[in-house]
């Protein structure tokens, strides 16, 4: 490990209150990614901004469908230039990735960022084994010799908890159950000591009790590494557990940003409201469930001003019809934390007290 | 490992002796009259009860798949006008026409068939792997639509017209004149006697490659793994040619075991065209002159080399697809 990340190790141990104006290690501005189609232009991300410190994680929700991948892989280049439109900006580590050249971006890729797949069972290639995938992304990154290499990922999957890992290294994926495949995902990506780790949706195709190893093991190994995470997932239980911020996205872009805790807690915007609805207490009694209603937008011909306006059932709330014909800027709801909603409601703190966490679950 | 290895094994044993059992009955114990069949046109008495002695047509149907079977194993004479000839182990039976035991009428012919098929496959197959993973990576591109364009007028043309074409205009004008030289011989005559053959074979073949292997690696390079692997940040070309080839060459391979013996037992036009002596035209003439034992033999020899052939696959599989292997 280099002087740096020992340091950063110290540096960002464990969550700690957000502090304004901390240097930024991930920043995305003004993100858009566009597929060309035979059915039209399929606006996938639309606007996104958010940016992460190292030590830090950032929770990543939203329906699916909502952009949530489309953003994450192009925050590691992973697009095929040819049949994807992107504009705006995305900076790793102060370094542009939009319009970077494929070779520039493998010394970035699996280095400096590094991306979990949210399916074990076919982001590992069957023909490799486990310890040939792990060792293949270390040597293209450091100049050492295969037995070097071998060590190294006899390491990793040992650090990910992986029992007997020197015969598991030699063993195929097909030859993993999906929790010690993701594990190995995890082991892979981290091989290089990424600053940044994209996990999209590790844990959704793994049963609970693995899936709460798992997520125990990527924030330790956050803890220990000091490493921005971006964490996608559909889980609101899970987003508690792991983050320290939340972004909920709708429709390709961010529409509530903000401290877990606020955001869980007193979120601002109808569409979170939506989402805490639709999920299941998470201890008390089981109470009825209020899927929101309505299906999402089509990426490709989007609703006009909010994107949510055809499924909101505030909308009437705002004065001159503005939620149809005004796309809402995401901005600063309160002084004090940083937070920031897409919503023309003057007084969502208020609406949501007295009228959704009545009814919450 | 080894136990499937047996059972495979065992399973392609029963094939070949079941063919053989349905092929001696078909040819030799039907109600055809093998004797006169075999005896031709200029047929003496005489001559036909040799035939028939010699072929033990008398006996009962069960000894004589014996006899025909302790040939193979033991090798056995023939008596034919008074004089004994051997037929050495493992003796396919005796051509009464050309007067020679099959299994040496063979043992001729094979190795030219082997060599055209075995040429021309390494033709098709590089060919048409290059060129369909070169369409795949650059799927869209000029070069992809030329690729398949004329890998489908390639194959829109019969097999024999290509074969006719190229004897008839590439022959001693682009290439040497077809002719068979043994490799042991003079290498040299060997690869140029066989060129043309090569090339036809190899060129109508490598436009199906073409499409199979771009179609298998566009699938593969699709794949979830494919795009880890880019995350971790390797070069496009070992993403493509490590992880895609990888992948979307397993099942061509399969393809090409079954096409080589395929062509092992079809390669009549190619030869015939050609004027090659391999077994399709030994085949094509035992055809014409009823010569029972030889085409008897031919078939024996052609799933023999059929279930190899897949048996072969098989045990390449494994080694190539590591999901396989504990099946
Ligand atoms: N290559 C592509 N071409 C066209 N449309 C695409 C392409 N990739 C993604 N999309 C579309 O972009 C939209 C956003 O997809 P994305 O995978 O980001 O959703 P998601 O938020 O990750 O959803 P999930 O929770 O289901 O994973 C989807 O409607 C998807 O169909
Ligand atoms: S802007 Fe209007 S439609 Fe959109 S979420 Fe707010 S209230 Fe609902
Ligand atoms: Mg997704």
């Amino acid at each position: 490990m280099d002087q740096t990340t020992q340091e950063a190790q110290t540096d960002f141990r464990g969550r700690r209150p957000r502090v304004p104006g901390e240097e930024a290690y991930l920043e995305v501005t003004d993100l858009q990614v566009r597929f060309p189609t035979a059915d039209g232009v399929v606006q996938a991300v639309d606007g996104l901004t958010y940016s992460l410190p190292l030590g830090r994680t950032l929770a990543i929700v939203g329906e699916s469908g909502s952009g949530k991948s489309v953003s994450s892989m192009a925050v590691m280049g992973l697009h095929d230039r040819k049949s994807t439109f992107m504009s705006g900006s995305i900076k790793i580590g102060g370094r542009e990735i939009i319009g970077m050249s494929e070779q520039e971006l493998n010394t970035v890729r699996g280095v400096e960022a590094a991306m979990i797949f949210q399916d074990p069972q076919s982001s590992m290639h069957p023909y490799f084994t486990v310890g040939d995938q792990i060792m293949e992304s270390y040597r293209q990154h450091n100049k050492v010799s295969k037995k070097a290499a071998k060590t190294r990922a006899v390491e990793m999957l040992d650090r990910v908890g992986i029992p007997n890992p020197q015969r598991r290294v030699d063993q195929y994926p097909h030859e993993f159950s999906g929790g010690m495949r993701q594990r190995a995902m995890i082991a892979m990506a981290l091989v290089n000591d990424p600053k940044l780790l994209i996990a999209d949706e590790p844990t959704t195709a793994l049963d609970v009790t693995v899936q709460a190893q798992i997520l125990d093991l990527i924030a330790d190994l956050q803890r220990d590494f000091g490493s921005a995470v971006v964490f996608i997932t559909h889980d609101l239980g899970v987003v508690a557990e792991i983050a320290d911020d939340i972004l909920v996205m709708y429709a390709g872009n961010a529409v509530e940003h903000g401290p877990v805790e606020k955001i869980l807690g007193t979120p601002l915007h109808p569409y979170a409201w939506g989402l805490l609805e639709s999920i299941p207490a998470v201890s008390g009694t089981p109470g009825p469930l209020h899927p929101i209603p309505g299906a999402p937008p089509s990426l490709l011909a989007m609703p006009s001003g909010c994107a949510f306006h055809p499924r909101c059932e505030f909308r009437e709330r705002v004065p001159g019809d503005m939620c149809r014909t005004l796309r809402p800027e995401l901005i600063a709801r309160t002084a004090d934390t940083g937070r920031a909603s897409r919503c023309h409601l003057k007084d969502p703190d208020r609406v949501f007290e007295t009228e959704v966490l009545p009814r919450l679950p | 490992m080894l136990l499937y290895f047996l059972r495979r094994a065992a399973s392609a044993i029963s094939v070949i002796f079941a063919t053989l059992v349905a092929s001696y009955a078909l040819f030799l114990l039907a109600p055809t009259d093998p004797v006169g069949t075999i005896c031709g046109p200029k047929c003496t008495p005489d001559r036909a009860a040799d035939i028939s002695a010699a072929l033990h047509l008398e006996d009962p149907a069960l000894q004589q798949i014996g006899v025909y079977l302790k040939g193979i194993v033991a090798g056995r004479e023939y008596e034919i006008g008074g004089t004994v000839r051997e037929c050495d182990a493992p003796c396919l039976g005796y051509s009464f026409a050309l007067g020679r035991p099959v299994t040496e009428l063979i043992a001729d012919a094979l190795p030219v068939t082997l060599s055209i098929v075995l040429g021309g496959a390494v033709v098709y197959f590089s060919v048409g792997v290059l060129v369909g993973t070169l369409a795949a990576r650059h799927r869209g591109t000029t070069l992809d639509r030329v690729a398949v364009g004329s890998s489908l007028t390639i194959n829109s043309v019969p097999y024999f017209i290509v074969v006719l074409l190229v004897a008839l205009y590439a022959t001693n004008v682009v290439l040497p004149a077809a002719q068979y030289t043994s490799l042991l011989e003079n290498p040299l005559a060997w690869a140029s006697g066989l060129l043309a053959a090569w090339i036809t074979l190899g060129l109508t073949n490598a436009a199906s490659y073409t499409r199979y292997s771009r179609a298998s690696m566009i699938e593969s390079l699709g794949q979830d793994y494919v795009r880890t692997a880019r995350s971790k940040g390797i070069s496009e070309r070992r993403v493509v040619y490590r992880h895609g080839v990888r992948a979307g060459l397993t099942p061509v391979v399969t393809i090409v075991g079954l096409d080589i013996a395929y062509q092992l037992t079809n390669t009549l036009f190619t030869e015939s065209i050609f004027g090659l002596p391999g077994l399709g035209r030994l085949t094509l003439n035992a055809f014409n002159t009823y010569d029972l034992p030889v085409l008897l033999g031919s078939v024996l020899v052609g799933s023999t080399v059929l279930v190899t052939m897949n048996l072969i696959i098989d045990i390449l599989y494994t080694f190539l697809d590591p999901r396989v292997r504990l099946a």
